[in-house]
């Protein structure tokens, strides 16, 4: 764990197109931003939910695509040097004196004088099969990540699903484990088709098995699985010996640590004004999905909006003593000096 | 004009009135029905909006294309009924469309 602090003006919580704007509006005011995200990558829903699926309502782009958008965003803002700080997951906001202290769930610790909390619907978790009891074995028999390989060392494995964390743990796991099943609903696979490959190809050689079918209740005791009752394909049910058992079914939003910042919060929204898109907290801003405020809109346009606001506020925190000059991109030298086009 | 109607697990059932060219999904979460979730708005991205289809209506709402198929991976209990109800574009056809929310959505 490090302890290193990382010092910065402003920490963005969400590398969603809110958040990536953001640092776009902070650095046209010389404001230094980190970005922080729960993904491995920038995009939020755009690049986990529709990275292909058209989008129709973005001014002057008739249409694009959730990762084109992301791209472009990213090109975009790429003058003003902001850090990125992806797989990570922010669980606690401090007041200090002259500021925030920022720390994430892998230890990183920043220092800062504004937060900004872009985080769309939340952060992105594993989805819990709605299966009775799972609570108790997640930790010791379920696990919806794999964080050491050494974990899974000599035990009997099963992994659900036919994606390709499903496939690509199937393909890691093996050489570790006692004995590996993958278990799919259908004998089709979304994984890709390499992956698909060297998976059937474990299984004619006899090293991992393969079951068609969907887990329909799991037994053990004292949160030690030892198997589960699985629906085959046919309708009719089989039991499963297992130990550990791995479910992948995608993601789904949560909005997690955010509830324990001491913001206030209305139905699971952070209610802002409409000037600053401050919180309750002074220097502490919500913009984006994760907002609310009277006529409030869930739009990508709406965020970008409360972005250009929020900065000029978040700049008079972080520098009192400088006047505002209100500037345009077209005209304005010292601007397109920051975006390198001068 | 499309009515359709959704039966809760506890055998409870909403009646609501469409307008054609709206899909199940959006009919659902216009009236305000339990149990969809649609977390994605509509984007076959979540799996969130599945319902099972009553038998006879089967064969007028069709089979679920590969992305609908795929996407269902992410459900749970799915059965040969199986659909995800963003990608039904109700039609006049489809009046009185009869389909059975699941005990959970993810």
């Amino acid at each position: 764990m490090s302890v290193d602090v990382i010092k910065t003006d402003v920490v963005i919580i969400g590398a969603g197109p809110v958040g990536l704007f953001a640092v776009f509006e902070l650095g046209l005011l010389d404001v230094k931003c980190q970005v922080i995200d729960i993904l491995d990558r920038p995009g939020g829903q755009c690049a986990e939910l529709y990275p292909e699926k058209p989008i129709y309502d973005i001014p002057a782009l008739p249409v694009v695509t959730g990762q084109q958008l992301t791209d472009q965003l990213m090109e975009q803002i790429e003058p003003f040097g902001a850090e990125y700080h992806f797989n990570e997951q922010v669980d606690t906001i401090e007041k200090i004196e002259d500021g925030f202290r920022v720390g994430t769930d892998t230890g990183t610790q920043f220092e800062c004088k504004v937060v900004v909390i872009a985080a769309g619907g939340g952060s992105f978790t594993p989805k819990r099969p709605p299966l009775p009891g799972i609570e108790a074995y997640e930790g010791t028999s379920v696990f919806y990540s794999v964080r050491k390989m050494e974990a899974f060392k000599d035990k009997d494995v099963l992994i659900v699903g036919g994606g390709d964390s499903a496939l690509d743990w199937t393909l890691n796991l093996q050489p570790v484990a006692k004995s590996l099943t993958l278990l799919h609903r259908r004998s089709e696979f979304r994984a890709a088709p390499a992956s698909v490959q060297k998976m059937l190809e474990l299984v004619d050689g006899g090293d991992i098995s393969f079951k068609l079918g969907q887990v329909k209740t799991l037994h053990g005791d004292n949160a030690q699985l030892t198997g589960v009752t699985v629906k085959g394909a046919d309708g009719s049910t089989f039991e499963h010996p297992t130990e550990v058992m791995l479910p992948f079914f995608g993601l789904t939003m949560k909005l997690g640590p955010v509830a324990n910042w001491g913001l206030n919060l209305d139905e699971n929204l952070i209610p802002v004004d409409t000037e600053k898109f401050e919180t309750s907290e002074k220097g502490i801003f919500a913009i984006g999905d994760i907002n609310t405020y009277p006529g409030k809109l869930k739009l990508i346009l709406s965020g970008f909006h409360e972005s250009a606001l929020m900065a000029q506020a978040a700049h008079r925190i972080i520098y009192p003593d400088k006047k505002l000059i209100f500037q345009y991109t077209t005209s304005s030298t010292s601007l397109q000096k920051k975006l390198g086009v001068k | 004009m499309a009515k359709v109607t959704f039966i809760q697990p506890d055998g409870t059932e909403n009646t609501v009135e469409a307008d054609a060219g709206m899909t199940l999904m959006e009919a659902a979460v216009k009236n305000s029905v339990r149990g969809i979730a649609a977390e994605c708005g509509g984007a076959c991205s979540c799996a969130t909006c599945h319902v099972y289809v009553e038998d006879s209506w089967r064969e007028a709402t069709g089979e679920p294309e590969a992305m609908e198929e795929d996407m269902l991976d992410f459900a749970f209990d799915v059965r040969p009924s199986s659909r995800l109800s963003c990608q039904i574009k109700l039609t006049e056809e489809l009046d009185g469309l009869k389909v059975r929310i699941p005990e959970k959505q993810f």
